[in-house]
């Protein structure tokens, strides 16, 4: 299996009362009170830093992630990074994951094709192009576009994306948010017929039936672990397995938060205030804004009402030992970390691509590199193997590493 | 085929048959339209006392309608929705009608009496959107949790009024219904007017000819009363009513007073 490092790029220093002098982290928190550009830019360097150091310690890939106006993680332009990081890591087997530029917000949205495309030459045909719909509250609150049309939207860029890869011909887009007489892709990607694409989702009935509809990575981006997400990847596997596709694992990728350290105890000692920090003020979002009323389908707004799940656990009442056992994040001992992985996440879930998500938080650079740095000796290692004995081939990976495992095993048997 | 209280309910085809239109209808006398508010058409006591004088319309904006949410995603902007409520008046055999509306629906009444003036005989607008001005921002009510919305739209958040919009039925399955409802109702609406509901009016407003009376709750926090102004500066002849003890709806906070003014005004 595969498994990359995850990065938001946070805000590391909030404010002890934060969560209850501002009303939320996303679209309103005020600048001028929180932040300062020349310490944010520390953060950006040690984001990348990380990233790197993460892809040197034997990753397969370093994701970031667009998201707007907000102290929980903030790359507006997560291309920008990923310029650095494909650049940077020329010389490594890691894939370079963008989860990527956000598709309904970009004006044309032939724009994440070509960046994209420049991200896959830059990079020697290491990219994988994730195309998200985008958070409501980037998407719908911050730039503005109709609830109703995100995923309409959505769904018309997606299309002129991939046929602006692939299209032999200059051709004309007549759609209804974009119109375009002569689409002439420059560059194109290395990649052919284009790079592998993921596309992340919360767990909306759409976008499993779109997933699988095109031959995409699903990938489950949640902050509230295997046991939640259960019910929610079966959803998705019984779609797959509806349209007559394989059990193809690599079909899945889940995000998982994870905290190493010597033990179970040293654990809960090092991260316990920097997961609290992040579940408690990361994720401080009024409930109502990551469902503007029309962002919903019908069908999925049903649903949702129906059981009404998503909410039931106020995080701000759960503290460290709760997230540890209702397993929003997997933290321990190495041993801990690679059972409970292997046995909730990966084998739970059935997910081949897993994103792992090390810096959390508040959590310092120094301690983000030392629960890299174990976990990359300590639990990729015995991750890696674990569908290997099964033959399937990841199709959702940059063709030229695929065969990392491969390899490392062939150079160790010698 | 009967409706709620009274009504009496027909669907009627637009827009090349993709688009079912339902309109509740009550009462006898000169024909008027009432077009319904971002929450959904809830019949109410002001609209059962304009029937005691009118023949009220009440057309369900489309998507709104229980059993077809997804008419909504033939409609793209607000020019499709104005041509589709011309097509309507048409098939209702409408010529010419009192128009009144309240918040968005008084938008609609406002953009179409700006489109077809020959429609719209008088003009009544219960604090309507439409227009923007950066020192008094619109309050985008999607952005609020239900809570927050009915202390936004209701001087008295727990009044009789408040409960004709937010009710919270006891059965489950009827709660579900309504709260689908009523989020799909606010989606669908606001379709034609997110992230600001400016779409134009002010470069249309003008050709608006018909007589027009605008009532304003004197308590509207998400349009304040500063737009019965603009609004009035903007509309020949225009004349404000504010009403005390309301908020954004004061057909539901005050029936009596509304609809008195109302009745006043069309007669």
């Amino acid at each position: 299996m595969k498994i990359s490092a995850f990065h938001l790029m946070p805000h590391r220093e909030l404010p002890a009362d934060f969560e209850k002098r501002y009303p939320s982290v996303w679209v309103t928190p005020p600048w001028w009170e929180l932040s300062d550009p020349a310490r944010v830019g520390q953060y950006y360097n040690w984001t990348l830093d990380e990233l790197l150091f993460a892809a040197r310690a034997g990753f397969d890939g370093v994701c970031t992630n667009e998201h707007h106006q907000n102290a929980y993680g903030f790359m507006p332009s997560p291309n920008i990074m990923g310029a650095v990081l494909a650049k940077a890591t020329n010389d490594l087997p890691v894939a370079i994951v963008q989860m990527g530029a956000t598709l309904p917000t970009q004006n044309p949205p032939i724009r994440v094709a070509e960046e994209y495309a420049m991200l896959d030459c830059i990079s020697g045909g290491r990219l994988i192009a994730g195309l998200p719909l985008g958070s409501p509250m980037d998407v719908n609150l911050c730039y503005g576009i109709t609830p109703m049309e995100h995923r309409e939207r959505y769904r018309e860029a997606f299309a002129l994306v991939m046929k602006a890869w692939q299209a032999r011909e200059i051709f004309a887009w007549n759609g209804k948010y974009t119109q375009l007489a002569n689409v002439n892709l420059w560059p194109r990607p290395i990649q052919q017929p284009h790079p592998p694409v993921w596309v992340p989702g919360s767990g909306s009935i759409s976008t499993f039936d779109f997933a699988v509809d095109n031959e995409v990575c699903y990938c489950f981006l949640s902050y509230s672990g295997a046991k939640s997400a259960k019910g929610m990847m079966d959803g998705y596997w019984n779609v797959v397995t509806k349209k007559g596709r394989d059990a193809n694992p690599y079909r899945a990728g889940f995000l998982q938060l994870v905290t190493v350290a010597e033990t179970d105890a040293k654990a809960e000692e090092l991260y316990a205030k920097h997961v609290e920090y992040f579940y408690h003020k990361c994720l401080h979002v009024p409930a109502v804004w990551f469902s503007p009323p029309g962002n919903q389908d019908y069908r999925s707004l049903e649903a949702t009402a129906r059981t009404p799940m998503r909410f039931a656990v106020n995080p701000k009442e759960l503290r460290y030992r709760d997230f540890v056992e209702k397993g929003y994040v997997i933290s321990g001992s190495p041993a801990t970390v690679r059972q409970r992985l292997q046995e909730e996440v990966v084998k739970g879930l059935r997910v081949g691509n897993l994103m792992v998500l090390l810096q959390i938080g508040s959590m310092p650079h120094e301690l983000t590199l030392q629960n890299m740095d174990l976990f990359a000796r300590e639990v990729l290692p015995s991750l890696r193997p674990v569908w290997e004995n099964e033959g399937w081939v990841n199709h959702w990976w940059p063709e030229k590493l695929r065969a990392r495992f491969e390899s490392t095993q062939a150079a160790s048997a010698r | 085929m009967s409706g709620l209280n009274g009504t009496h309910a027909r669907t009627l085809p637009v827009w090349q048959n993709r688009v079912s239109m339902r309109v509740l209808s009550k009462g006898e006398g000169p024909a008027l339209i009432f077009f319904h508010g971002p929450w959904g058409l809830h019949w109410n006591p002001f609209l059962d006392s304009l029937a005691q004088h009118f023949t009220v319309h009440a057309p369900e904006h489309p998507g709104t309608t229980p059993g077809a949410p997804d008419d909504i995603h033939h409609l793209d902007n607000l020019w499709d929705l104005i041509l589709c409520y011309d097509e309507l008046l048409e098939q209702m055999g409408v010529e010419n009608a009192a128009v009144v509306g309240h918040s968005f629906g008084a938008m609609v009444a406002c953009e179409l009496a700006a489109a077809y003036p020959r429609r719209a005989g008088r003009l009544a607008l219960i604090d309507p959107i439409g227009l923007w001005r950066d020192d008094a921002p619109v309050t985008n009510w999607m952005m609020l949790n239900q809570q927050e919305m009915q202390s936004y739209i209701f001087h008295d958040p727990a009044g009789a009024g408040a409960q004709l919009l937010f009710a919270q039925p006891e059965d489950e399955t009827e709660r579900v219904t309504a709260q689908v409802g009523l989020t799909w109702a606010m989606g669908s609406t606001g379709k034609f007017i997110w992230p600001i509901p400016d779409k134009g009016l002010k470069k249309r407003i003008h050709r608006v000819k018909a007589p027009t009376l605008l009532i304003w709750g004197a308590e509207d926090r998400i349009a304040p009363p500063v737009y019965a102004e603009e609004f009035a500066r903007q509309i020949t002849g225009a004349r404000i009513e504010s009403v005390k003890g309301a908020g954004h709806a004061p057909h539901l906070e005050q029936p009596a007073t509304v609809s008195d003014l109302v009745r006043e005004f069309l007669r």
